[in-house]
């Protein structure tokens, strides 16, 4: 049982590179963190601080209170599991799982009844005697996991475990390895650039870019109300549909220009988007999830239709709206120039929309996203 | 009605190696393999022939007649090879001094150039890259230009006396043989999976447990390559031997050769069965250890 206290932590290569500018994050007691963001956001430089594999270069990291900057990974009783599940090749599963508690001079009788009991968990009984070659990928990950729970240690690091396995098995194991980490309680620190992992997984989810924490909240809450741009549209399939609008105030209500088309917020919908009051005449982006279109809603926007996806449970379609994208890009906030962007509508099976229609479709007002141009910061209640 | 299908030209992706072996193994192929090793055998196939002949014969014709009359053999060279003495040593003694020399002057330079070659794989330290070029480095320095300042340094109060002989010998061998011992090694241990190293370290290990414990066992072909080349090296080796031996009695069976044609230059008839008898450990060693040394001759230059 522990807990993980960043302090602006940072990390800086010899070449100068700035990986990580500067994080605050904090993991409580038997917490599932997940840390997700693009490849090169310095998520895995983050773990591997944790790990003690990498050298911090500035601030403080502390595990259970406890400042560990300068201490190696085998003083941190931390246990890590790795993309290529870095098995002993030389080893037989037994020995993997029982080679950190041979290390430590555990008890023989001891470290083969808690080798059983792994081995038992995860279904590795048969292939013990096994090396780490023989064993297919889904047992070489469970045997990675095996050798991190056996040990009962502090933290658990995990640098996707799953990447390696097919979809099937990457399904199956991600609701193992949860379950797996609820009924140990172990404070667990998972990276990832996989957001729908991050989001079926994790307690709290982290958001990284560049080194930057750009949200850590609970998956529900980064998805129902993103702090910025790059979360709102990094989070989410399909991607949130972000298009350039204008502000313009009547009263009460707000009114959203986009393109020749015109979005009413009034009531709860204008009191949530109570900042968009200093944006009176300026452009903005308006964001919208694909399942707030075309079902409940108060506003209609027409559109033509591109093209259907047929799922099963939902019918994905592609319009065209005659307003500019705007997208979140490494250097902050990008606006299409295009005058028309593609957005995504998650509708009905059973609709009968066809490519090549114009169809209206209705805008849930209260689900509806406005961030800054300039930072890319969601404007809400203010 | 006919279609045409145009199929797009299949892409050979083999491999260079791949198409060389498959050359090789077609019947043209085979005969010109086969002629080439009867070619490099010729020598060799001449001096065993020219062992077994008698002294009168192989100075008065070419070991090819002995084909005219095969049954014209006999074992005096060999016993007169087993028989002779330089300053009243036999040349068995020689023969065990040569495994005295050969064993330990294989191992040492590869167990310590293991542990370098791990250190400048997996440790950090300052200076680490500029001392493994300058020892790389080393590898130009002609064997010949360090004999007399290590014999001068041999000989100088700075070493021990209790170590002459042949342990010279053997730290002589050790020395010579480290830059291209770590330089190999380097490349092989260097190669191994960074992530295999780091999960020891987050499990425990110290960096003396992972070297024993998982860079040995996964380093065996490139060390027993390694060992094979260094104790072939030693094993031929005349000049070292007799630079630092210092006395005859820690000569090796090179010296004792040498001496057949130079004591006695009309005798070279000894030589013949003589090379054979330093032959015939190396090949066993080698002929034992081969499929380790073709696989570490590739160490580290492919995967898997």
């Amino acid at each position: 049982m522990s807990t993980l206290r960043m302090n602006n932590l940072q990390k800086r290569y010899d070449n100068g590179f700035e990986a990580v500018p500067g994080l605050d994050l904090e993991i409580h007691d038997g917490e599932f963190l997940v840390l997700v963001g693009p490849s090169g956001c310095g998520k895995s430089t983050v773990l591997r601080m944790v790990a003690g594999l990498e050298d911090i270069s500035g601030g403080e990291l502390l595990i259970d209170e406890v400042v560990v900057n300068g201490m190696g990974p085998q003083q941190r009783d931390i246990a890590m599991v790795f993309q290529s599940y870095a098995l002993y090749p030389n080893m037989t599963v037994a020995d993997n799982i029982a080679f950190a508690m041979k290390l430590r001079k555990t008890d023989k009788t001891e470290m083969a009844a808690k080798v059983a009991e792994v081995a038992d968990l995860l279904e590795l009984t048969a292939v013990l005697d096994r090396k780490p070659g023989q064993l297919s990928g889904g047992q070489r990950q469970r045997v990675a996991m095996g050798r991190a729970i056996v040990r009962n240690p502090k933290l658990f690091l995990m640098d996707e475990p799953l990447s390696n396995l097919d979809a099937k098995l990457r399904v199956q194991t991600r609701a193992e390895i949860s379950k797996l980490q609820r009924r140990l309680g172990v404070t667990t620190m998972y990276v990832t650039h996989d957001q729908i992992e991050a989001m079926t997984m994790g307690d709290r989810v982290a958001v990284l870019r560049r080194g930057v924490l750009m949200q850590c909240a609970s998956p529900t809450d980064l998805y129902e109300t993103p702090q910025n741009l790059f979360v709102a549209q990094f989070i989410g399939s399909p991607s949130m549909n972000v298009v350039r609008g204008t502000v313009s105030l009547s009263g009460d209500d707000i009114d959203l220009k986009v393109g020749a088309q015109s979005i009413r917020l009034s009531g709860e919908a204008a009191a949530r988007l109570q900042g968009l009051r200093a944006y009176d005449g300026r452009d903005i982006a308006v964001g919208i999830r694909s399942e707030a279109l075309g079902g409940d809603g108060t506003a209609i926007v027409e559109v033509n239709v591109d093209l259907v996806e047929m799922l099963g449970s939902e019918l994905l379609v592609h319009c065209t709206v005659e307003a500019p994208a705007v997208r979140a890009i490494d250097s902050g906030v990008e606006i299409s120039d295009q005058r028309e962007s593609t957005i995504v509508a998650s509708l009905d099976p059973r609709h009968p929309v066809k490519v090549g229609d114009r169809v209206q479709l209705t805008v849930d007002t209260l689900r509806m996203h406005a961030f800054d141009l300039e930072t890319g910061d969601a404007i809400g209640r203010q | 009605m006919t279609a045409t299908i145009n199929e797009a030209p299949p892409v050979d992706v083999t491999p260079l190696a791949t198409k060389v072996a498959r050359k090789a193994s077609s019947p043209t192929g085979r005969a010109f393999v086969w002629l080439l090793a009867a070619l490099w055998t010729v020598p060799t196939m001449g001096l065993l022939i020219s062992s077994f002949r008698p002294e009168k014969d192989i100075k008065t014709t070419g070991w090819w007649t002995w084909f005219t009359e095969p049954t014209n053999v006999t074992l005096d060279n060999y016993s007169g090879v087993l028989k002779h003495q330089v300053g009243g040593i036999p040349f068995s003694s020689f023969f065990w001094n040569t495994v005295r020399i050969a064993i330990p002057a294989a191992i040492i330079p590869i167990v310590i150039a293991a542990f370098a070659a791990y250190a400048f794989s997996w440790m950090k330290f300052k200076g680490r890259d500029v001392l493994f070029v300058v020892i790389v480095g080393l590898m130009v320095v002609p064997l010949q230009m360090c004999l007399i300042p290590l014999l001068k340094f041999f000989g100088s109060n700075f070493f021990p006396d209790a170590f002459e002989g042949t342990t010279t010998i053997w730290i002589a061998h050790a020395i010579f043989g480290m830059p291209l011992a770590i330089f190999l090694l380097k490349n092989f241990i260097g190669s191994l999976p960074s992530e295999v190293i780091e999960a020891a370290r987050v499990d425990g290990a110290t960096h003396l447990t992972i070297f024993m414990k998982i860079v040995l066992p996964l380093s065996v072909p490139a060390l027993a390559s390694l060992a094979i080349f260094q104790f072939l090296w030693v094993w031929n080796d005349l000049l070292v031997a007799k630079v630092f031996g210092g006395g005859v009695e820690n000569q090796p069976m090179t010296v004792a050769l040498v001496d057949m044609v130079g004591n006695k230059g009309n005798e070279w008839q000894l030589l013949t069965a003589g090379a054979f008898v330093t032959m015939i450990v190396p090949l066993i060693v080698f002929l034992s250890l081969q499929r380790f040394f073709v696989r570490g001759l590739l160490a580290g230059s492919v995967k898997g």
